[in-house]
């Protein structure tokens, strides 16, 4: 069992990775494996330096692939195991994470992203929305939360492993560079105190008992020989996925109910919107936000009901649409219009907000 | 006369006696190799701590052949989900089991660094020269002008380089003071089972890595009859020479 | 608004993380809302190093900004660089004595100061930043000195704890840089 660090609420003053370290601390991971690479590293540092304090285990290995493929082994341990990285460590990770989602193993990764395609740059996007959400040779039966920040990280690295130990869906802490480098307040608390049990984790392989002696064994594969064994298994993942989704499913209104012009936005971006909004709203400009928390599975009604409200739809994301495929999808016949505000692998600022609605509001008249 | 047919065949506890119809091909060197890590378990009573990944690639048919608690992983991956499970159990003793393409091909760079950091695992490596569940290509351990079918004029080392040498690359990187490094064949089961007991032996110790090559036939892809097939396999043990590599003191009395 | 948005730009090595790092600090310490935000591309090694500082009375949303209300320059390639979060509402604060040129860009006002010279010729080359930081402080008027000596002092106290005389130099530093500029330029 893992030492507690945080018994008490204690307000912290430090960067978004070392928040998430904290987190997993209080969430009771009990190994880390990892990878270096640019903006997640400070996740393994910070569980590194309270490895004496914690009683945790780690290892650094070779590679993102041996990262994930061994927070696997750890996981059908019996242990809250889990593993972070970013861009081109998460292309490769994707291996693992795909037999994470056919052996329904509870794999935890915080994701903190960077510049793509490619090497990109090792500062901050939103472009591996469609690769965590979707990645992998299959249907993404995934639950991926976008957090807007250390108050965001702290509460949902917690959630992230009962989510995933509960559900056994591979589970992602969706963040960014930007997140992961700055530093903000954040309330760290003991979640049990706060009455939030902790879910167990419980081993796959060499449970209690001699397999073959006191039990049968148990034979986890990956590897169908027909074609109709996979869909039995997926269309009972498919069914199970639909069926949880509004309970996992979450989402953030701000000063939404009346607004005429409704900004969609998911993580850091939406709290640049949130800047925006009360400059405008300020200046009379009716706006507000609608904001996914969960990517997978996101809040249908709650969006399609937001969206029917609004007059004016404006994505903004720091990708080119990666959200907004995944929420158009899902907004199909609404007859709302919509614009979008795109920066790929850049920052959108509540300056850029600003300036985009505004325009809007002229071009369609839009009484505010 | 007594009726022999209907004697069961005597498996070793740690072999599933109900894995379902056959799966490898006649003739395969898999099936040996398994009941000879099977009875190599037994013999050691290691049933309650071992813990079994298999790669993709034929070694992936044997997903429920050992009656212990089996992961199948992906290819190349089993390396590090057994070193994962080692790692966060280290009372686990874990095999990862793997053909030539899965340890030294798409799994190379996890062999490597296993056996350099000592990651307390057996990894068994079964060496039949060729990718037989793709359908017969060019292993790394393909010989000089074998056929398969990506070397279908046979392999040109000028091109495609030589036969990798899977236990000689392990021993050159391990600790030799901890590390167990052994070649055996399918020619000589009981070598081959002294060498898993030891191989399993340094593990359960919690002395370090220990790296099991098998030299196997595949007499499908080889389009080899019986007689080719064993000659064949006399010819890899010529070019892969059979014996310990590494070995570690305290695993003396282990035959 | 009580939001005040700061750049802190400069070269690896004149200690622009430490600055910012400090003044959040100094803000936190004094219940403020703070956000700080280093620029991490690779350009951080042998680029200009940036600092984005956000300390306010609210709840802060953005965590990078278009313009800062105070934008200070610290080299000539900062000044290049920087030159995109400046605008007519922006105070820029530059040192004439480690800048060849001068910003030429349209600003509320452009202040400059020689924080290097008088770091080297009075007290300590070690010690530029602090007059930087007391430059901020003055600047921004956001934070108080005291909170800034309570963040020095979380920084540095080891080192303070062995060499005393430090703390009389960096707290100096400090109170020279604030001196340094007349009135506020924030809001």
């Amino acid at each position: 069992m893992v030492k507690k660090l945080i018994t008490e609420d204690t307000k912290l003053f430090m960067t978004g990775n070392e928040v998430i370290a904290y987190a997993a601390v209080a969430a009771g991971a009990e190994f880390m494996y990892g990878y270096p690479i640019t903006p997640q590293n400070e996740v393994m540092h910070t569980w590194c330096k309270l490895l004496p304090k914690t009683d945790a285990g780690f290892l650094q290995t070779e590679d993102e692939i041996s990262a994930g493929f061994s927070t696997l082994g750890g996981i059908l341990a019996g242990k809250k195991a889990f593993t972070a990285t970013a861009g081109p460590g998460n292309v490769i990770m994707q291996d693992a994470m795909s037999m994470a989602e056919m052996n329904r193993l509870p794999f935890v990764c915080a994701v903190m992203q960077r510049g793509g395609p490619s090497t990109a740059t090792v500062i901050y996007a939103q472009q591996e929305t469609t690769l965590t959400c979707f990645g992998g040779n299959g249907e993404g039966y995934r639950i991926v939360y976008s957090t807007a920040g250390h108050q965001d990280l702290y509460d949902y690295t917690i959630k992230a492993f009962n989510t995933a130990w509960k559900y056994r869906f591979p589970t992602f802490i969706l963040a960014d560079g930007y997140q992961g480098k700055m530093r903000e307040p954040v309330m760290a608390y003991d979640p049990e105190a706060r009455g939030i049990d902790l879910i167990p984790a419980t081993p796959y392989l060499r449970a209690e008992g001699v397999a073959g002696v006191d039990r049968k064994p148990v034979h986890l594969r990956n590897c169908f020989n027909l074609e109709e064994e996979l869909m039995e298994v997926l269309d009972s993942y498919e069914e199970e996925f639909n069926r949880i989704a509004p309970e996992i499913a979450e989402y953030q209104e701000y000063k939404a109910e009346d607004a005429e012009v409704l900004i969609i936005a998911h993580g850091i971006v939406a709290r640049s919107a949130m800047t925006a909004i009360d400059e405008l709203r300020a200046k009379g400009i009716r706006v507000g936000l609608f904001r996914p928390i969960t990517l997978r599975p996101l809040a249908v009604d709650p969006l399609r009901k937001a969206v029917s409200r609004a007059k004016q739809v404006l994505f903004t994301e720091s990708a080119n649409g990666q959200m907004a495929r995944l929420a158009l999808e899902k907004m199909y016949g609404l007859t709302t219009p919509y614009q979008t505000l795109y920066k790929m692998g850049v920052g959108v600022t509540g300056g850029d907000i600003i300036e985009k609605v505004e325009k809007m509001v002229k071009e369609n008249n839009l009484v505010c | 006369m007594p009726n022999i047919l209907t004697v069961p065949p005597r498996l070793p506890e740690a072999q599933n006696p109900d894995p379902g119809v056959s799966k490898f091909c006649p003739g395969c060197g898999h099936g040996m190799i398994l009941k000879t890590l099977a009875s190599a378990i037994d013999e050691l009573n290691l049933q309650a701590r071992a813990v079994y990944g298999c790669d993709i690639g034929c070694s992936l048919l044997s997903w429920n052949y050992m009656n212990i608690d089996t992961i199948q992983a992906h290819h190349g991956r089993t390396t590090p989900v057994i070193y994962g499970i080692t790692r966060a159990t280290p009372e686990a003793v874990g095999i990862a089991y793997m053909g030539d393409g899965g340890g030294l091909a798409i799994g190379a760079q996890h062999l490597v660094n296993a056996a350099v950091r000592n990651e307390k695992m057996l990894v068994i490596l079964v060496n039949n020269t060729n990718y037989g569940m793709t359908g017969g290509q060019m292993a790394p351990t393909t010989l000089p002008g074998q056929v398969t079918e990506t070397t279908p004029y046979g392999r040109d080392v000028e091109a495609t380089g030589k036969p990798a040498k899977g236990a000689e690359m392990v021993s050159a990187v391990v600790d030799t003071e901890a590390a167990y490094v052994t070649r055996g064949t399918v020619n000589n089961l009981r070598q081959l089972k002294t060498m898993m007991k030891k191989g399993l032996q340094n593990v359960a110790d919690g002395r370090g890595f220990s790296y099991v090559e098998a030299l196997s036939v595949c007499p499908l892809n080889w389009r080899t009859n019986n007689v080719d097939t064993w000659d064949r396999l006399d010819e890899m043990e010529d070019f892969f020479k059979v014996g310990e590599l590494v070995v570690p003191q305290g695993l003396e009395g282990v035959k | 608004m009580a939001r005040s948005k700061i750049v802190l730009a400069g070269e690896g090595g004149q200690g622009v993380q430490s600055i910012a790092k400090i003044l959040v600090e100094a803000g936190y310490s004094a219940n403020k809302n703070v956000l700080y935000i280093p620029n991490f591309g690779v350009e951080q090694r042998g680029g200009v190093s940036i600092a984005f500082c956000q300390i306010a009375d609210e709840s802060i949303g953005e965590p990078r900004f278009s313009k800062g209300d105070i934008v200070i320059m610290l080299s000539d390639r900062a000044i290049e660089r920087c030159a995109c979060y400046v605008d007519e509402n922006t105070t820029v604060v530059y040192d004439d004595s480690v800048c060849l040129k001068k910003p030429e860009m349209k600003a509320k006002r452009i202040i400059n100061v020689s924080a290097n010279k008088i770091a080297n010729d009075e007290l300590s080359a070690r010690v530029f930043n602090m007059i930087i930081l007391g430059v901020v402080l003055k600047a921004t008027n956001v934070v108080d000195i005291q909170h800034a000596k309570d963040a020095l002092e979380l920084a540095l106290g080891k080192k303070f704890e062995a060499k005393p005389e430090l703390r009389d130099l960096n707290y100096k530093a400090l109170e020279r840089g604030m001196g340094l500029i007349n009135d506020t330029a924030s809001v």
